[in-house]
């Protein structure tokens, strides 16, 4: 069964038409990328599959189950995570409760064992924060357990967000734009980690990214999006030679190597 | 001390305070004012905390908590006043309080229900029009002495009422604010988008902590009613929710320990004030206005002592919080 089933997916933002007929199909363990040159629609694709907009049209079906009504917290504890494009952690909260906050779903306790210190509360908690704390580690974030999210480097920061996100235990991981502002050997860096926790957590993911080298290095099949339509899909090789791949990006300075839209905070 | 059972040692400085909140008026070393002094400190330190899950970890601006206290004074005193026998009010205190603070919780439905739509400002009118509602809602039922007041309930608020009541405020707050739902309450102050995107149920969330929050308030109002023994519908202005206000960002906006301390320095303060007549009703808003403006986080923002954090979170002895470099 596929994992996520996209049909003909449309989003209007008033007049302004961002997503028009787009449809994907994610197989189980598969990596898949979503390009396109600025304001082509790939967040909004994401913004889509994880409820923050309901689509003008369209359905999305994940593993099978139709969930293009649901609210954004259903989706993410049904296996559905994400990291954003501008960063989102939660900048006050320490490292650890962010992390444990993307398991809020999988805490197994009621207010009343919370307020009492009852009850399955102490079990649970050890639980997670054993679960967070181990995922630092795999993460190479321990020392940083205790310190609130801003104070992290911007590398450390995309990394948190993806400690968050596999905290769950998603089915589908969505990347947006994970190598945004990296230079080339971190890219490298993380594109050796999606791959190691692509194999580990036994995931399936859609990765948006602007670094060409990244998204061909790591993807055996890509969408190409242009204003909101899908105008090429298919292996890397053929996305590169595909004529109207190359005249969406025509004009660009830089025409498939382009540094991403990400900024530095 | 050290080779007692934990749980004994965790109750000896609870039951310490408790003991010395009965000993102390008892022994009549203090005066009746300072005692009466003492009870309001420790009734808005409970106002206090129930603002602060709202204000400070919540990040919503609720201008409108004397309402919730409001509807716990009122339902507790009438329970005093009607339901309850007389012979029996001092042993069912208590229970009188925590049903007060039941049907605060309950009004408070009406606050966190438009908070799942609303937020920022326009919660705060929310919160604001509840507040008058209340108070415009007492003024005219007659049955409960509409602006004139209500009466009769004989003084069962003491020292170690308003103690026992201050230490259950602060283990609920504390075990509240240290658990998936108060990572969850701050996660919505941080960024509520995320928030649910990472599965934080963000309109459960809100709505435990406006539950809590104003059954709180309600508990505070009931032993405030039972402090002054008379109630009416204008001890629950707008001017009480700002004392509230000022409390909060004074001792500290998301911190305990600063909610205690805010709620002392604000009491002890407009005590000392007294000389000033009408004037000291002047201090309040204007030290919010000059708070808001050059120390928003207050005293104590955003921190708490170890002792009061979970054991189990808390980084080494020493660490230092890695600086940006
Ligand atoms: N909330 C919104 N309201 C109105 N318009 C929006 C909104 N979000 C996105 N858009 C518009 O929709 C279009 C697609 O935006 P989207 O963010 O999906 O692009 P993108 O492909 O992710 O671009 P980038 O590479 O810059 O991240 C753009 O024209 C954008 O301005
Ligand atoms: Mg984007």
């Amino acid at each position: 069964m596929a994992v996520l089933e996209i049909q003909d997916l449309t989003h209007y933002f008033g007049g302004l038409c961002a997503l028009s007929g787009f449809s994907l199909e994610l197989s189980p363990g598969e990596l898949a990328g979503l390009i396109g040159p600025n304001g082509a629609g790939k967040t909004t694709v994401f913004n889509l599959i994880t409820g923050v907009y309901r689509p003008t049209g369209g359905s999305i079906r994940f593993l099978g189950e139709e969930i293009t009504a649901w609210p954004s917290h259903q989706i993410t504890a049904a296996g559905i995570a994400r990291t954003f494009q501008n960063i989102r952690l939660f900048r006050e909260m320490s490292v650890l409760d962010n992390v444990r906050l993307g398991a809020f779903a999988r805490h197994d306790y009621s207010l009343w064992e919370a307020l009492c210190r009852r009850g399955r509360f102490r079990a649970e908690e050890r639980r997670w924060r054993e679960e967070a704390l181990a995922l630092l580690k795999r993460l190479n974030l321990t020392r940083y357990a205790h310190t609130p999210a801003r104070n992290l480097p911007y590398g450390e920061q995309r990394r948190l967000e993806i400690a968050r996100a596999l905290i769950s235990r998603p089915r589908l991981l969505l990347l947006d734009e994970p190598a945004a502002g990296m230079n080339d050997a971190e890219a490298e860096a993380l594109m050796a980690l999606i791959r190691e926790i692509q194999a580990d957590f036994n995931l399936t993911i859609l990765l948006i990214e602007h670094q060409m080298r990244v998204v061909m290095g790591l993807c055996r099949r890509i969408t190409v999006l242009d204003f909101g339509v899908t105008i090429a899909a298919g292996s890397p090789e053929e996305i590169r030679r595909h004529p109207r791949v190359l005249e969406a990006y025509l004009g660009r300075e830089e025409p498939l190597v382009a540094e991403g839209g990400g900024s530095r905070p | 001390m050290s080779h007692a059972h934990p749980f004994l040692r965790r109750l000896i400085l609870p039951a310490g305070l408790l003991a010395l909140a009965w000993a102390l008026p008892a022994s009549g070393l203090l005066n009746p004012y300072v005692v009466l002094v003492c009870m309001y400190v420790g009734i808005n330190m409970i106002l206090t905390l129930s603002l602060n899950l709202v204000n400070g970890y919540m990040g919503e601006f609720s201008v409108g908590h004397a309402g919730f206290m409001a509807v716990g004074a009122y339902a507790a005193s009438v329970l005093t006043v009607w339901v309850v026998p007389a012979s029996l009010a001092p042993w069912l205190f208590p229970a009188v309080l925590l049903a007060g603070g039941a049907a605060a919780a309950l009004s408070g439905l009406v606050v966190a229900f438009p908070s799942f739509r609303t937020r920022g400002d326009y919660l705060a009118i929310v919160t604001l029009a509840f507040n008058m509602i209340v108070k415009s809602a007492l003024e005219n039922l007659e049955v409960l002495g509409g602006p004139r007041g209500f009466l009769g309930m004989p003084r069962l608020t003491t020292l170690p009422w308003v103690a026992a009541f201050v230490l259950l405020t602060l283990v609920l707050c504390r075990n509240l604010v240290y658990s998936n739902v108060g990572r969850g309450v701050v996660a919505i102050r941080e960024d509520e988008v995320a928030a649910a995107l990472t599965s934080v149920d963000t309109r459960r969330v809100k709505l435990y902590a406006f539950l809590v929050s104003a059954f709180l308030a309600g508990v505070a109002g009931g032993l405030y009613a039972h402090v002054l023994q008379f109630i009416n519908p204008r001890s629950f202005s707008i001017l009480k929710s700002t004392d509230m206000l000022v409390m909060v960002y004074l001792g500290g906006v998301g911190s305990l320990l600063g909610s205690l301390l805010g709620a002392t320095l604000f009491t002890v303060l407009l005590e000392v004030l007294r000389p000033l007549g009408l004037w000291r009703w002047v201090v309040g808003p204007l030290l919010l206005v000059l708070l808001m403006i050059f120390r928003p986080q207050g005293l104590m923002g955003f921190r708490d002592p170890r002792w009061l954090r979970e054991a189990d979170d808390l980084p080494p002895e020493g660490f230092q919080a890695a600086q940006r470099g």
